[in-house]
This record gives structure tokens, sequence and C-alpha cells, in this order.
């Protein structure tokens, strides 16, 4: 089933805050995961099990290190979804 | 005709015993070499030191001090053993074995011997055949020995390894028992991810290499790993072979005392513990944090340090989980040995 980029924006703030203790408030598309958010390497891998967890898509390892802002996750997972 | 065989008994842990390495190294004294801070590096793995070995303890002299341990404190002496496994993936000759070298130097050159080659999780494959030895009637009383000197394999300017990994050996005596105090192993591998940690080059190419008269290239097999691919699945794949560890030896995580997972990174260890539901109440190993990595004998030397700060744990539940190189991993519900 194909996810509205709401959805998976409204799901990827609630998992960043649960991992990483980053206020939802503060996490936007433009924001950039390690440089803005301070997410480090290992929360994200976190990150990206959870959103494979919630959203039923697969992120394989090498796409991981793609995804530099919230935006490019929120694509990556609505692409994957179609 | 018809081929008689031997029966065994239940299995349990007699005792643990450690050697440790004199050298305790802060981070403070790697920081400069690899670019790095005592913060950066606590924050992604929570070591704050570890130990290094020197010329006068060597992976041989680290695994008999810690054999010579677990013996002195099961009340036993290595005439009283009839097999050891030493599991290893840094002792420098290829052949003949650690655990032969190990007999002879404590003057009992008898027992069946041999190496296993399980990185991380080699403790755990150990005390899996251990147990298994003994329930089949082919041992009584089992030395399973993890020993490494990684320093040996490890480059001190390689920014992924240098601050992780250290150096030291663990031991148990694992021997008959009425009652089971050894539950189901349950154990595995991904070999689709043998390069995720390894050692290379080969010894072949090592010396092609030096024969080409080029040896300021020699390229030493130093380890190496893919941080983020094994943390994604040490946590989470690692999570889910815990959990049936534990539902093959009938258990929950209501029903253990303490967590004793392979030393490899708090971080995956926290995580773990979380994907787990593990309850506050169980205790969990973190022996990382002051002594640092230390591959196959991190099981064994957290065991020792957890029953000394905490000595209400003796005879209670564990459930012990390695995992590393291969990769593989192997996880068992244990009885924390009794009181030496």
């Amino acid at each position: 089933m194909a996810l509205s980029q709401a959805d998976v924006l409204a799901g990827i703030k609630e998992i960043v805050e649960e991992v990483a203790g980053i206020p939802a408030a503060s996490i936007e598309l433009d924001k950039n995961f390690t440089e803005d958010l301070e997410v480090d390497s290992l929360s994200m891998v976190e990150v990206v099990v959870e959103c494979e967890n919630r959203f039923g898509v697969k992120i394989p390892d090498e796409k991981v290190t793609e995804l530099v802002t919230v935006g490019d996750a929120v694509n990556f997972i609505v692409g994957a979804s179609n | 005709m018809s081929i008689k065989t031997r029966q065994g008994s239940e299995s349990q842990i007699l005792s643990v015993g450690s050697y440790r390495p004199k050298r305790l190294v802060p981070n403070s004294e790697i920081v400069d070499r690899i670019e790095s801070s005592d913060e950066w590096i606590q924050q992604r793995t929570g070591i704050a030191s570890r130990r290094f070995a020197d010329e006068s303890e060597q992976l041989l002299d680290m695994a008999v001090w810690a054999a010579e341990d677990a013996l002195k404190k099961a009340h036993l002496s290595i005439a009283d053993i009839d097999t050891v496994i030493v599991a290893t993936i840094t002792f420098p000759f290829q052949a003949p074995s650690a655990a032969t070298a190990l007999l002879q130097r404590l003057g009992h050159p008898k027992a069946a011997a041999f190496d296993i080659n399980a990185a991380c999780a080699g403790f755990c494959y150990g005390v899996s055949m251990a147990h298994d030895f003994i329930k089949a009637g082919t041992s009584k009383k089992v030395l399973v020995i993890g020993a490494e000197k990684i320093t040996d394999f490890t480059d001190p300017s390689d920014r992924a390894t240098a601050f992780i990994f250290a150096d030291g050996a663990g031991a148990v005596v694992i021997a008959e028992s009425q009652e089971a105090g050894i539950g189901p192993v349950e154990w595995g591998s991904d070999a689709d991810s043998r390069d995720a940690i390894l050692m290379n080059p080969s010894w072949i190419e090592v010396r092609n290499t030096e024969t080409q008269l080029t040896k300021a290239d020699v390229k030493w097999p130093n380890i190496s790993q893919e941080g983020q691919k094994v943390f994604r699945w040490a946590v989470f794949s690692m999570s889910k072979a815990a959990l049936k560890a534990l539902d093959a030896a009938g258990l929950s995580v209501n029903d253990i005392d303490a967590f004793i997972p392979h030393q490899a990174n708090i971080r995956i260890i926290e995580t773990m513990a979380k994907e787990m539901d593990m309850p506050d109440s169980v205790i969990i190993a973190d022996d990382i944090r002051v002594n640092g990595n230390t591959s196959a004998a991190s099981i064994p030397l957290a065991m020792d340090a957890l029953l000394e700060s905490h000595p209400e744990l003796h005879g209670k539940i564990a459930l012990l989980i390695g995992y590393g190189a291969g990769l593989v991993y192997a996880g068992q519900v244990v009885k924390l040995p009794p009181k030496p």
C-alpha cells in the first residue's frame, strides 16, 4: 500500500524522538540527520530498522548512507511502498 | 553386530576464571592517533578504557593463567580434565593448536584438545560443544577457554577498530551434573556477511608480497569491520536469537537473573536488552566499559567480573549470547557457577 509523505514524516518524527531523544517539533524534511539533528551512525541504524518495521519496507545497508536528510528518508520510504 | 555407544549426563559450569592484562589503557592514550575523543568513544561504544597485553603476556600465557584460575576455583587439577577447547582467532600459529600448547604448559599432555574459530561467538560455541560432549558421554570434565591477543592483529591507527578491541582470557570448567546447568544452544550464521568483520589478507598473500621484496607494502591481516552493518545484525538479529535460546530452555526474560552477552559495544547490549523487553531485575554485564571488546574472551571475563561485583548471582540463571566474525552466533541459558 502506498504511503503518503505526511504519514511517513509523522512516523519518522516519532521514531527519531524515541530513538535519539530529539523533539519531534524540530524534525523537518530539510533537516540533515547528522549535522542538524545529531543522530549518530548507530542511532541511524536503529531509526532505519524501526522505519522498516513500521512502514513495511526494506532499507538496504548500502542505501542508509544515502539518506542524508529527513526528506531523503521520507522519499525513499514513500517510493519503496509503491 | 550392534555398536555399543556411551551415554552421558547433564552438565554445569563448575567455575569461571580469568586473566586480564596488567596495563589499563584509557581513551586518552589512544585518541590522538585516531583523531577521536574520549567523549566520542564513550558515546558510541561505552568504552572508557581497555587492557592491552605486553610482551610478557602472550596469548598462551593468558590462556594458561585463566585456566589455572578456573581449575583452582573448581578445586580441580589439570589431570582431572579430559577435554580442552580453546576459542581464539589470534593464536599466531596455524598448527599445532593453542589447546595442546596449554596442556603441555600445564603438565598434562593427555587430554583431547583443539581450538575453534568462531570469533566473538567462540566461547558460546565451546560451551555448547562441552555440554554435548558430556551429554553424549564423550567427556566428563571440559575446560573451555576464550583467549585473545587482538592487539597483535589490530591497526592502532584504524579509526574503526583501534578503540574497540582488547586483550584477555577467560575460562570455565564444565562437568557432569544431575540437573541441567546448560540449556540447548541456539546457533547459526549469516555467512553472506562474511566480509562484515574480517582479517585480511590471507597468509599466502602476505608470503607472496614478502617474496617480491616489497616488505614495506606487506599488509598484515589486521581486523576490520563495517560498524553499522554489524550493529544492525547484532542488535536486531541477536535479540531474536537470544529469545530463541531462552525459549529452547523453557524460560522467558522474566526467569533470568543475569544477561551476559558478548561485550562488543554497550549500545548493542542496551538496545538488545530493550528489544528483548528485559525487566529491570535482570543484571546486565557491562565489562566492556572498563575492559573493551576481547572477542572470544569477553563472555567468561564478563561472567567472572559480574560474579565478583554481584556474588548473589552464584548459582543463578544467566543468558549468554556470543556473535561475531562469520557472521556467526551462539547463545544458551546457563546456571552460573557456585561460590568457589
